[in-house]
């Protein structure tokens, strides 16, 4: 009798196991709330379109469309190009959760960080109690299959309840609906905002989305190449887990430990998969598949004691810098930054066996918002991450920087800086580390801390040095206005008072501007160039220095150098001029044989004089030794 | 040619020589911020010390500065050759013809008017400049003779020959233009806002206390400061001032008894220095126990800055000040309306007035 109680219980459990795992962990799987449930939702749909085109090396056309069906209920349609899903694995991939092609892969992928989008189809059958409907077709096949299924609660089976062959005009793809309890919003984590982080970051898709009031979005793609496929590679020991070494364990083909280890792991030899048996004093003959869970700890302890080289990097597929810029330059629509910096690619590394690498793109000024806490763009494998932004490491390194020395607004030199800009950081790995289940956001793990913030810093130097050179150009067509329009009104006023004549003023003029001017004029002759260089000495005190024209193209006619100069092989003029006094200047002069057809700007550089001073040429590389850039002031004045 | 336009002329050939020299042309005054305020013995008012700031053509806003002086000079030349005056407004809108002198607001222009008082120790109506803003309003048994617009002179007596809102001080108080004929009250009470100038009126105030209310109309115009200190000097009059709770109102008061900032070059015109504070101050709102509203950031950053300011350097308003920033409330002037209409007249007012001396 007892038995039987007991047997009914587990009976009971077993019965409800899916559908309650699934109440009990909505939290972790993402649907906590009404309008993020809306999220998650198309997101595990997208990110299967766009894998399933990516393995098939097709550039993905993925649609979304979303239409109310009543209060807080709404049909979520998705359809792609993709290379579509035989017959018989439709059930399964719809209808079973945990099931995919990529639960043991270890490569980069989008998928690795899904619940998937069984979990879709079981929470719309829960909260709305109607079927999932599916409709696919591969490229072989004359028709379409379209099947209606739900996810069988009680054994974790895909059901279809109704099935039928169909005319699709569509060569190949998939298109799921799926009706959910949810809510539709536009703004900050809506499904707009995800799709057009998705499209940054995938600048080969072409998303579409129709919103419940039939407004329609379209991101088209910013390029048609592929991205790389990424490479599948076998898992690296420093990375392992226990349990994850117990099935790779337990499904080896291998019949010994230490083939085991050579064959199923990157970077272990034959004769370093003998060490790691000694180190972990176990059997070298010892069949994996009777490894007990207290040798399989040795193991891995022994992996730790061990040297084993990192594992390859190749495996990874970045997005570029070329890409990244394009991508942000597509989703910015209107608005026009100032400047979009370099960006930056880190070389790949590696944290606990796992490859990984980081891309950071910024852009900055123009019409962006400068009151507003700067906007970060936070990418996993190609996938946003829109939750959990203040537990994210990408969130913590850009904090952690003090970006007041870049030119942005931070209180107290950390946390969120203030200031017109969009940063964006995507962190490439075969293996995120997530922070939950739920994989909202990056763990803060210590290398990979690292690298977003050396990768930081260096587009950050590009934003310092933008800000710099803008502020100098600023200052330089102010002083231009005060020197050309605002002192020659005040001297011709003051003498109109004092009824005298106007002065002279280019002293007065020389002191205000307080430069050296370089400046060229390219005039087209028959078969060349020819060049006019004017150094004009608008300081107070007499200058000589040397200066560097490094001809963009063409042979320099040399004996046309004037005055005479050296010329060096690679077509670099020097000239050690003369003293020039104040208010004076010089001409230069040289032609250059037309080879190209075209001639680009001379490129100017100094040597002897403080840069800071000279508009119109740049300190000749490795003239350093200026220790102050700025513009010395000759007066202390009091500002108010 | 008058005292006026000598130093005008002295202006212009000094920033002509400048250029002549070859030197950028700059000009020099005292720098007008609190850091910059003195005591002065002499006259127990505060008054700009010795730093200078230089304007220089070399910045933007310098060499704006400079050349827009230069034709306000000239426009102030034309105007005192033709006889003829003009508002601070007129002027900024008759800078629209200056080309790239030409004002961005008012501001600008008043402030530049201040800086021209400064420079050449003149007054601006000396510049044939007059301010637009209205003078505060008077009730009380004073007796003034104005000089009219016609040139006549007037007698008006500020408790009977006048309407409920009382006599309206004019831009010009000097003696040339007004007189005071004959008075017979205590003292004067200084008033910042309006509803309780009103409610002071409708109780008869003026009549039973043997006062003479001023209202301030807020930040008080140059001329009713004038008034009010001409009323203390020469009548002998003691003067109190009576304000919201808050620190904007603070300013206010020592704009009254040690001089403003932005005037600090005239001070001893303006200011009355044995002007005393009735309220409503911070022990006020505790001690009356009074409806307060919380301090914005913005008041916190008042107080905060008259912390540094030398004329609150006193044990009284730092104790104050201190105190408001830790109850972090303020309250109106017509928060004493909690006890009552009277209550201001009947108690709150004579309370104070006693303590003071003011009233017996």
């Amino acid at each position: 009798m007892a038995r039987s109680v007991a047997e009914a219980l587990a009976e009971k459990q077993r019965e409800i196991s899916v559908a309650e795992f699934f109440q009990k962990n909505r939290q972790i799987l993402g649907f906590d709330s009404l309008t993020k449930s809306m999220v998650v939702a198309v997101k595990e749909g997208v990110d299967n379109a766009l894998d399933a085109c990516e393995d098939a090396g097709i550039l993905p056309e993925v649609s979304v469309e979303i239409r109310q069906e009543g209060k807080d209920e709404y049909l979520v349609v998705i359809e792609d190009n993709g290379p579509g899903i035989v017959r018989r694995n439709i059930p399964r991939v719809f209808g079973k959760l945990l099931y995919g092609s990529r639960f043991h892969a270890v490569r980069q992928s989008r998928g690795q960080q899904g619940i998937g989008i069984s979990a879709v189809v079981l929470y719309g059958q829960l909260t709305t109690g109607r079927p999932a409907r599916v409709i696919s077709k591969v490229a072989e096949e004359e028709v379409a299959y379209e099947l209606d299924l739900t996810v069988d609660t009680k054994t974790n089976e895909p059901h279809v309840l109704k099935e039928k062959p169909v005319i699709w005009e569509k060569p190949h793809g998939t298109r799921v609906e799926v009706c959910i309890r949810a809510r539709y919003q536009r703004g900050r984590q809506s499904v707009y905002e995800y799709l057009q982080n998705t499209a940054i970051v995938n600048p080969h898709a072409r998303i579409s989305l129709i919103e419940p009031d039939g407004r329609r979005v379209v991101f088209e793609r910013a390029t048609e190449k592929m991205p790389p496929p990424p490479v599948e590679i076998k898992p690296h020991p420093h990375g392992i887990e226990l349990g994850e070494l117990m099935s790779l364990a337990r499904d080896t083909k291998a019949y010994r430990l230490t083939s085991f280890l050579s064959g199923e792991f990157s970077r272990v030899s034959p004769s370093l998969a003998s060490r790691i048996c000694d180190v972990a004093s176990l059997d070298p003959y010892l069949r994996p598949a009777d490894m007990t869970v207290m040798q399989a700890k040795r193991l891995i302890d022994a992996f730790g004691r061990v040297k084993i080289m990192a594992p390859p990097t190749d495996c990874l597929s970045p997005i570029g810098a070329q890409l990244i810029k394009k991508g942000l330059k597509n989703v910015l629509g209107g608005l026009r930054p100032g400047f979009y910096a370099q960006p930056v690619t880190r070389e790949p590394s590696v944290y606990r066996g796992n490859p990984f690498v980081v891309e950071v793109g910024m852009v900055y000024g123009g019409d962006l918002p400068k009151d507003q806490p700067v906007r970060i763009l936070r990418f996993a494998n190609r996938v946003p991450l829109l939750y959990q932004q203040g537990a994210c490491a990408i969130t913590k390194a850009v904090a952690n920087i003090d970006w007041r020395r870049y030119g942005l607004e931070q209180r107290g030199g950390s946390g969120i800086p203030i200031g017109p800009a969009i940063i964006l950081v995507h962190v490439a790995s075969t293996r995120i580390p997530f922070t939950s289940e739920a994989k909202e956001a990056i763990a803060d793990v210590p290398e990979i801390r690292r690298e977003i913030e050396l990768a930081l810093k260096d587009v950050a130097r590009q934003i310092r040095m933008y800000v710099a050179k803008k502020k100098r150009k600023s200052k330089v067509s102010e002083k231009f206005f005060i020197v050309q329009k605002v002192i020659p009104e005040i001297a011709r006023k003051a003498a109109e008072i004092v009824g005298k004549p106007v002065p002279p003023l280019e002293p007065v003029l020389s002191k205000v501007m307080n430069v050296v001017w370089v400046e060229e004029k390219v005039e087209r002759g028959k078969g060349d160039f020819s060049v006019n260089v004017r150094v004009a000495n608008l300081t107070t005190a007499p200058r000589s220095f040397r200066l560097y024209a490094d001809v963009p193209a063409g042979r320099v006619m040399r004996e046309s150098v004037s005055p005479p100069g050296e010329v060096s092989e690679d077509e670099v003029i020097k000239w050690d001029l003369p003293e020039i006094p104040p208010a004076g200047e010089l001409t230069l002069a040289f032609r250059v044989e037309d080879v190209k057809g075209g001639y680009g700007e001379t490129t100017f550089y100094v040597e002897g004089i403080n840069p800071a001073m000279v508009i119109g040429a740049e300190p000749l590389p490795g003239d350093w030794g200026i220790k102050d850039l700025e513009v010395l002031e000759s007066e202390e004045e009091v500002e108010e | 040619m008058s005292d006026v336009l000598k130093k005008f002329m002295e202006i212009a050939e000094e920033i002509y020589g400048q250029i002549e020299r070859g030197e950028i042309p700059r000009m020099q005054i005292p720098s007008r911020t609190k850091y910059n305020i003195e005591f002065s013995q002499e006259h127990s008012v505060w008054k700009y010390g010795a730093r200078y700031a230089v304007r220089s053509a070399k910045k933007l806003s310098g060499a704006y500065m400079i050349l827009r002086t230069l034709y306000v000079m000239e426009f102030i030349k034309e105007m005192v050759e033709k006889g003829k005056s003009s508002t601070l407004r007129e002027l900024y809108y008759i800078s629209e013809g200056w080309g790239l002198a030409k004002f961005g607001s008012q501001d600008e222009s008043n402030r530049l008017a201040e800086d021209l008082e400064i420079i050449t120790g003149h007054l601006r109506e000396d510049f044939h400049l007059r301010p637009e803003e209205d003078g505060a309003s008077v009730i009380g048994n004073i007796t003034i003779e104005e000089v009219n617009r016609k040139g006549v002179p007037k007698c008006i007596n500020c408790r009977d020959d006048v309407g409920d809102s009382g006599y309206s001080i004019p831009y010009n108080v000097e003696k040339e233009k007004v007189r005071f004929v004959d008075v017979d009250a205590d003292f004067v009470i200084a008033i910042e806002t309006g509803g309780m100038f009103d409610r002071l009126v409708e109780n008869a105030f003026d009549e039973k206390a043997r006062a003479i209310l001023v209202h301030l109309k807020g930040q008080p115009a140059r001329s009713t400061r004038r008034f009010i200190k001409r009323l203390n000097e020469e009548l002998g009059l003691p003067v109190v001032v009576f304000t919201d709770g808050d620190p904007w109102s603070f300013r206010i008061f020592a704009s009254i008894a040690y001089g403003a900032i932005k005037t600090a070059h005239i001070s001893e015109y303006l200011a009355t220095p044995t002007a005393e504070f009735v309220g409503i101050t911070a022990s006020d709102i505790l001690n009356y126990e009074l409806p307060t509203d919380k301090l914005t950031d913005r008041d916190i950053e008042a107080l905060k800055a008259e912390l540094t300011d030398p004329r609150f350097n006193t044990p009284f308003w730092r104790s104050e000040i201190e105190l408001m920033l830790e109850i972090k409330k303020k309250a109106e002037q017509q928060a004493l309306a909690k006890y009552g209409l009277d209550y201001v007249t009947e108690v709150y007012l004579p309370e104070k007035l006693t303590e003071l001396g003011v009233m017996r």
